[in-house]
């Protein structure tokens, strides 16, 4: 699956969805999208206006109605469970309001778990990613630590570290800052920013924060399910 | 490590005291099992060896007189009464023919001729009905061990020497170096030292037993050269019946098994195992649904956690075999613990209740046959169990579970 230079990373077309079968909510109306390679993205809207269905219908969590999805060129809209997953865990990192790390396993741990799910078991070459990606987000000395002893902020940096832990080409951020106070709300939007200009990773943010908003390349604005209007923030 | 023991192993250490609760309870169940089949199998085993220690497996003998009504000649039979002859000690046509393709059939680890017939033993005024048996020590030695039974004198029935049973010596007042007149019908017999004196543990058998030579027997019963019953002993005591049903086709002899002349014994452990067996079937289904349900559990209360691990690239048989290696690793350390509880258990028992002897009353067959039986049972269990909460856990939807938990 490779793209030409030109082509975007992601291409939704006519995408739609639709919830209950006696009842039928359409949550999504058609959007039409287009993420280029390395762009940072936010995704606003009010609540129940589809960005959290949108952003999981990206990230091959659930699938769409109606319309195509591309991603790296290719339709991803119809693949089974098994190429989903498979392309999940090796394309798509997530960030997620809660950090939802996993109690059990320390912040290294976590951070490596996807990759080890990925490969079967875990190498050095593992760890030293990890234990990088963890000095890269300020907790190299966490990296022992069990996530339950780690801050809240220090718990969402954790769960960057592990959403970037594949290279993934795109990374998912629905309101990654949503639970954390605003000195490490504003940290954890800087390290995607970092991570954004530094790798070429593009991401898309759900955010409510007109501020945080503000600071991406583009704004897509949500309304009953439809895109509203997209702007350049200057 | 692989990725579905490293996360297993760290879900039950996370849940430390629900994973000991459950390993407490496998034990215990896995423990009761090893305990019962150890007690159940030991009593049998002692069962069997008592009523086999005296008898073999298959006893091979001639088939009975019957009368046959003679033609008349013309092709017709004549209508008469007949009446069913008296049965007597008879030879087994060309036994030795017979004794060497018995010895020959598969499963087969020890052949005996011998003679059994009744006789009368008379000491003095004192006399006693007897069975008397003629054996070769040398063969006989394979079917039963006469000489472990001995509490007097020793084996040795060279010429006119006997071995009689504890109850008739003391009964004629006899020990060894005594002599007894053994009488078959009317004829006079013949005068036998005794040369040891036996206790088979029957009190029956020890009142009506005399072993004599094989060549005393025959002149005794006037089968110079024959033998009456051929004794087989076979190498798994259960397959007992279906040899002498082979030995009895291929011979066209009678062949009696120890389980049909022991028919209500057999009944007997039969109803035993059945018992002990449905015991174990519901201890298991306790076993089984203690695991399903603390799985169960543990996958509602991950399930958010097993959504992320969906999102990150595990794959729904990754996220099975999560939780039936925790049920296969609760079943085997189970396991471990039930066999030490069940062992320590059925020694303790056996150690508290003794026959006079010193001999345990309830003995016990602690096998590694049994620990590794029980623990394939517990490993099966613990991953049959596990299935359902594992296949729960892979069939959630990742967006839903993250979103609602």
């Amino acid at each position: 699956m490779t793209a030409r230079a030109a082509d975007p990373l992601l291409r939704l077309t006519g995408v739609t969805k639709d919830y209950g079968t006696r009842v039928v909510t359409h949550v999504l109306r058609g959007i039409d999208l287009a993420v280029a390679p390395g762009e940072f993205l936010a995704l606003t809207g009010a609540s129940g206006s589809g960005k959290s269905t949108l952003l999981n219908l990206i990230g091959l969590l659930d699938r769409p109605t109606g319309g195509r999805i591309e991603f790296q060129g290719a339709d991803v809209s119809t693949l089974d469970e098994t190429a989903t997953t498979a392309l999940r865990g090796r394309s798509i990192g997530f960030v997620f309001q809660f950090h939802y790390l996993l109690p059990a396993f320390s912040a290294a741990e976590n951070v490596m778990l996807p990759s080890i799910a990925v490969r079967g078991r875990r190498d050095r070459e593992m760890v030293e990613r990890a234990v990088a990606l963890l000095a890269d987000v300020g907790l190299a000395a966490r990296a022992s630590f069990r996530a339950t002893d780690l801050s809240g902020g220090e718990q969402q940096r954790v769960a960057l570290a592990r959403a970037l832990m594949t290279r993934p080409p795109l990374v998912l951020a629905d309101e990654p800052t949503g639970n954390l106070d605003s000195q490490s709300g504003a940290q954890v939007f800087q390290l995607l920013r970092t991570f954004n200009a530094r790798h070429g990773t593009a991401f898309i943010v759900v955010t409510h924060d007109d501020r945080l908003a503000d600071q991406c390349d583009r704004i897509v604005h949500l309304v009953d399910g439809r895109v509203h209007h997209t702007i350049r923030p200057t | 490590m692989p990725f579905e023991l490293l996360v297993a192993l760290r879900y039950l250490r996370e849940g430390r005291a629900q994973t000991w609760l459950i390993i407490t309870g496998i034990a215990v169940g896995v423990g009761v099992i090893i305990y019962l089949s150890a007690l159940i199998t030991g009593l049998q085993n002692s069962l069997i060896e008592r009523t086999l220690g005296t008898q073999a497996h298959v006893v091979v003998r001639p088939p009975e007189d019957m009368p046959r009504l003679l033609p008349a000649g013309d092709g017709t039979v004549r209508d008469a009464l007949v009446e069913r002859p008296a049965q007597r000690v008879r030879s087994i046509v060309q036994w030795q023919r017979v004794a060497t393709d018995v010895a020959a059939l598969p499963g087969v680890v020890g052949v005996a001729p011998t003679i059994a017939g009744p006789a009368m033993a008379v000491r003095g005024d004192g006399a006693s009905a007897v069975v008397v048996r003629g054996i070769d020590p040398s063969s006989y030695g394979a079917i039963v061990r006469l000489d472990a039974f001995l509490t007097a004198g020793r084996l040795d029935l060279d010429g006119f020497h006997a071995v009689v049973g504890a109850e008739l010596a003391r009964y004629l007042g006899v020990g060894v170096g005594d002599r007894i007149r053994l009488r078959v019908g009317t004829d006079v017999g013949a005068v036998y030292t005794i040369t040891g004196i036996l206790d088979v543990g029957n009190k029956d058998l020890n009142q009506r037993w005399v072993f004599v030579s094989l060549r005393a027997a025959q002149s005794m019963f006037g089968l110079e050269g024959g033998v009456s019953t051929i004794e087989v002993r076979g190498s798994r005591i259960y397959d007992a019946e279906p040899l002498a049903q082979t030995i009895a086709a291929r011979t066209g002899l009678v062949a009696d098994s120890w389980m049909r002349t022991n028919e209500q014994l057999l009944i007997g452990l039969r109803s035993q195992s059945a018992s002990s067996q449905m015991i174990q079937s519901f201890v298991i289904l306790a076993v089984a649904l203690g695991i399903a349900s603390v799985l169960a559990v543990a996958v509602v209360q991950k399930s958010r956690e097993i959504g992320i691990l969906r999102a990150t690239g595990t794959t729904r048989g990754q996220v099975m075999r999560i939780f039936l290696v925790q049920g296969a690793i609760l079943g085997l350390v189970g396991s471990v613990g039930g066999i030490l509880l069940g062992s320590a258990l059925a020694r303790v028992f056996a150690g508290i209740a003794r026959n006079p002897d010193g001999s345990p009353t309830f003995p016990i067959a602690l096998t590694l046959v049994l620990y590794v039986r029980s623990t394939a049972i517990a490993l099966m269990v613990g991953i049959t169990a596990a299935l359902l909460p594992a296949r729960r856990a892979a069939r959630m939807r990742p967006a839903d579970v993250i979103r609602y938990g």
